[in-house]
């Protein structure tokens, strides 16, 4: 088994009319055993920006505390909060510094950047970054995401739309992987409320 | 063959571990206690590698009192848990410990809490947990019959049963289990499982 399917993971992202939406799974698992049904794998950095690492989860875990803790003295330093798109490449930098002994995580990015455009991105465990417009996925379960989100995005789509599209990719993705699943997070952030939802899914 | 689970009640937690160091097919005794009580209110499963074992829990035991010996007050269970995820990962990549844990405490305000943490740093705060041969027993036996606020009795009950289990239906079950229980009163020994008593060493 691969060190990214030791603990079961899934991530995706989609962008919406100035919004956007970041979901994960729930479970966490050592191979084939279930050790938890409510990890936790989108993190928030600041109120507009949110990122999720898939993979294994104890570099998922280090990989928050650094990303917390340089963003912490940006902060100091700027006096303001980092954009998405300087984030990105924060976080493309920090995994590009271990290229021979690298974290196996792949991270999500999700934020709204100047004039409330949403950004989107991912980037492999080496930190060579994937932008895209419309979608991005991770995790174990991530091809069966791929197809189901090409299906059922459309551009444009408000919050209450966005939700329900993202949550039934999700889910339909999930349960095609029996290392991801026991249910679905889903966090809805549009430039004036953040929403966090749990989704009952499939517990197995 | 090494087991350790655990499990929250309503205002404890409950630690048992096997008790036998094996080495090989040879087994050095089946007394070793495997809960260490980290301070007056802290306690620390570990299952593992025998020297590593040893050697982090007594390592994680000294720094819990240095810092209450430094600042007065002791640790919360979260912090201990968050500082022993730290060591494991910094060593991770260099010198790994092969030690799983689980970390029980009770804190004023906030009650008791479990934390599992394996050996690559994974840690997240469950209600019940356990490792090693004997896990693949004891979840399906607390995902079937735990529920939140057990009483002490129902807790010790179900572990009773837990340890029925494994010594039922693993084929290198170990023989004698302690109990260890943390509360608001403190962490302390609750009882032995013996089925196989140490023969006593008399004098000629």
């Amino acid at each position: 088994m691969s060190i990214f399917e030791y603990n079961g993971s899934a991530l995706v992202a989609m962008v919406g009319k100035n919004c956007f939406a970041i979901a994960s799974d729930r479970r966490l698992g050592v191979q084939l055993q279930t050790v938890a049904t409510d990890f936790q794998r989108v993190f928030k950095i600041h109120d507009r920006l949110y990122i999720g690492l898939s993979g294994l989860a104890t570099d998922a875990q280090t990989m928050y505390q650094k990303l917390v803790f340089r963003h912490k003295l940006y902060q100091l330093r700027e006096e303001r909060d980092m954009k998405p798109q300087t984030f990105a490449s924060l976080v493309s930098a920090l995994l590009y510094e271990k290229r021979f002994g690298p974290f196996f995580c792949q991270p999500v990015i999700a934020g709204l950047g100047d004039n409330d455009e949403p950004f989107i991105c991912t980037m492999d465990c080496l930190g060579a970054k994937e932008l895209a417009k419309d979608f991005v996925v991770s995790g174990t379960a991530s091809e069966s995401l791929y197809g189901a989100c090409e299906s059922m995005y459309k551009p444009d789509m408000e919050p209450e739309e966005l939700f329900e599209t993202i949550s039934q990719a999700l889910l339909s993705s999930v349960d095609r992987d029996c290392l991801s699943g026991w249910g679905g997070y889903v966090l809805l952030v549009t430039p004036t409320e953040v929403q966090e939802k749990i989704l009952k899914g499939r517990m197995d | 063959m090494e087991c350790v689970f655990g499990l929250v009640g309503k205002g404890f937690a409950i630690v048992a571990a096997d008790t036998s160091a094996v080495n090989s097919i040879l087994v050095h005794k089946s007394n070793e206690d495997k809960v260490m009580v980290l301070d007056s209110h802290k306690l620390l499963g570990a299952s593992g590698e025998p020297g590593d074992r040893v050697q982090f829990t007594e390592y994680i035991q000294k720094n819990v009192h240095l810092y209450q010996f430094r600042n007065g007050i002791p640790l919360t269970t979260a912090a201990t848990a968050n500082f022993t995820r730290g060591e494991l990962a910094t060593a991770l990549r260099k010198n790994p410990y092969s030690v799983n844990i689980l970390l029980a405490g009770y804190d004023k305000g906030v009650g008791p809490s479990m934390y599992y943490i394996d050996y690559i740093a994974t840690m997240h705060k469950i209600e019940k947990g356990a490792f090693g041969y004997g896990s693949y027993f004891c979840l399906s036996m607390m995902d079937r019959l735990y529920h939140p606020d057990m009483s002490i009795e129902e807790a010790i009950e179900l572990i009773d049963k837990c340890i029925i289990e494994i010594r039922t239906r693993l084929v290198v079950a170990p023989p004698n289990f302690v109990i260890k229980i943390v509360d608001q009163d403190g962490a302390r020994e609750y009882a032995w499982r013996e089925s196989i008593k140490s023969p006593d060493v008399s004098m000629a």
